[in-house]
């Protein structure tokens, strides 16, 4: 899918990156544990999470996660957005939850990382 | 090449910052990506450990031609019982630390599952030193 089209799917508002709606994505991984989030081997997959802190931009980074949806509609600080920016991610925030976001891209064809 | 960091306790909002360095300084020489990403999860994870655990550290990243040593010493608790704490779910993490998205005891396994050699030296109630090399 390209970021574009997830950030259609799931009616999502993108905070940063908004040059990259062209990049295509072909895995996610849902998760608030970062520590999770860490231990995947694969990298350049969509992370869908709840978890909205520096953290969670940090964790990306380490990840070589390039592409976040933040869930729920958490709010995204502006020093979130430096972070990501400086790293070149794409931030995406989305009012719906985890279940649904996931939902909705796994059918759309997103493919799980496990 | 060596690099020193500084880590403060309890500073969430700049964990992180040492691997971020050590990720762009092993970039820059060239180090395949794969590599990159298994040192900075290893340091990552030894980072945010100090920060959540100790009284603060010092990390320290000598880069070789052929690999690179990373020493992290921190002050603090030191862990009682190492076995114990490289099993994974065990963990002594504050609930802050846990709201922070780690302490699900995954932090150590994953240092060793991601470092060519991993050693620890711990003393109760002084401090613990992490010794990880990785090969290029």
């Amino acid at each position: 899918m390209t970021i574009g089209e997830i950030v259609d799917a799931v009616q999502g508002e993108v905070m940063c990156g908004e040059d990259r709606m062209f990049e295509v994505v072909e895995y996610a991984f849902a998760s608030d544990l970062m520590s999770d989030v860490l231990t995947i081997k694969m990298d350049n997959f969509l992370l869908v999470t709840g978890l909205a802190n520096v953290q969670s931009i940090r964790t990306a980074e380490m990840s070589d996660v390039r592409y976040i949806i933040f869930v729920r509609g958490k709010a995204v600080t502006d020093e979130m957005i430096d972070l990501a920016d400086e790293n070149g991610m794409v931030v995406i925030r989305t009012d719906y939850s985890m279940f649904k976001t996931s939902g909705i891209l796994y059918s759309a064809g997103l493919k799980p990382v496990y | 090449m060596k690099l020193e960091y500084d880590v403060a306790a309890g500073d969430f909002t700049r964990a992180g910052f040492a691997s971020s360095s050590i990720k762009k300084a092993l970039k820059q020489l060239g180090v395949s990506p794969a590599v990159v990403k298994r040192v900075v999860i290893a340091v990552y994870e030894a980072e945010v450990n100090i920060v959540a655990h100790a009284n603060g550290g010092r990390i320290t990243a000598d880069i070789e031609p052929d690999g690179i040593n990373v020493v992290l010493a921190d002050t603090g608790p030191g862990i009682p019982d190492v076995e114990k704490a490289m099993q994974k779910g065990f963990s002594t993490a504050s609930k802050e630390v846990r709201e922070m998205g780690f302490g699900a005891g995954m932090g150590l396994p994953n240092i060793k599952e991601n470092a060519d050699s991993l050693r620890i030296e711990t003393e109760v109630g002084k401090g613990t030193t992490l010794y990880i090399y990785i090969k290029f």
